[in-house]
């Protein structure tokens, strides 16, 4: 008898924790992401050097159309190869444990990230346009940040950590713009990685 | 035995119990989906949605999106209460022993 109430409760529990937290997300999809934004850092820093830019001279630089060009395109195939890496894991994932991955839940989830990034996107864009290339660094790890916190409440909480992170980061690199590329690799390489270590440890 | 006497008979089946606990920490959700959660078959939703309906411990909305009818379940006052109280007798049985 009181083996069935504990197996009761603990079913109250999953039940509760399966229908409001979108628990598919993986820890790999994390390192993968990481990974993909290390490799993207190296390729642009060795782009500036073709260029003749010695990235870490410290003086101003001026970056031409077609570079700029380049290091969008970088960075949008990175953010689609992470984005693409992040869904394969989670259906892996929710395949594995039989978790339904298309509810509401995954859909507010979504939603709460996305607005944020939309902003932050938009940000940028103008940014480009006013030529204030040096912001565009701070400002995406502000605003990835915010989102990730925003998403925090239907997801992992651990989720939220990762977004204090690179806020903090954000918030640093504003006073030591002209080092983008470095605190993209650390936001959204190492914390991306260090974040998807201890989630995929922790619920394996 | 007085403890028993006040756990509640209607929770009694898991998949009951599923159901309010679903219903517990959302809004409204829909029979596909709370199937999917449970992982129950049409039937097996069907009937103990309808019992708990009837104990008025949930509310269920029938509609029609485009030709296809979608049913979607909510917790009443009441089955929030009644599930609550079910919850508290469960732990103190637990802790009892």
């Amino acid at each position: 008898m009181d083996q069935k109430h504990q197996e009761d409760l603990s079913h109250i529990r999953s039940m509760m924790e399966r229908s409001s937290r979108f628990i598919s997300l993986s820890g790999l999809s994390g390192v993968f992401a990481g990974l993909f934004a290390l490799a993207g850092s190296i390729y642009a820093y060795q782009l500036f050097k073709n260029n003749g830019i010695e990235y870490f001279d410290g003086r101003q630089k001026m970056y031409s159309y077609d570079l700029i060009i380049e290091l969008v395109f970088i960075a949008l195939a990175i953010l689609v190869l992470a984005l693409g890496s992040g869904i394969f894991f989670t259906l892996k994932k929710s395949k594995k444990f039989d978790l339904p991955v298309w509810t509401n839940t995954t859909k507010k989830m979504l939603l709460n990230l996305a607005i944020p990034l939309f902003v932050g996107g938009v940000f940028c864009m103008a940014l480009l346009y006013h030529q204030l290339f040096a912001l565009i660094a701070p400002v995406t790890l502000l605003f990835y940040g915010l989102a990730l916190i925003n998403a925090g409440k239907y997801t992992f909480s651990d989720i939220r950590y990762l977004g204090v992170g690179e806020i903090i980061l954000g918030c640093i690199s504003l006073f030591y713009l002209g080092f983008g590329l470095v605190f993209w690799a650390i936001g959204f390489g190492i914390l991306h990685i260090l974040y998807g270590i201890i989630v995929f440890k922790k619920y394996k | 035995m007085g403890i028993i006497d006040k756990l509640n008979k209607d929770f009694e089946s898991r998949v009951r119990l599923g159901i309010m606990s679903v219903l517990m920490v959302n809004d409204w959700i829909d029979f596909t989906e709370m199937k999917s959660l449970l992982n129950i078959t049409d039937g097996n939703l069907a009937s103990h949605s309808s019992s708990l309906e009837k104990s008025g411990y949930i509310e269920v909305k029938k509609e029609f999106v485009g030709k296809k009818p979608k049913t979607s379940y909510r917790v009443t006052n009441g089955g929030r209460t009644a599930f609550v109280s079910h919850l508290n007798s469960l732990e103190k049985l637990i802790k009892s022993k």
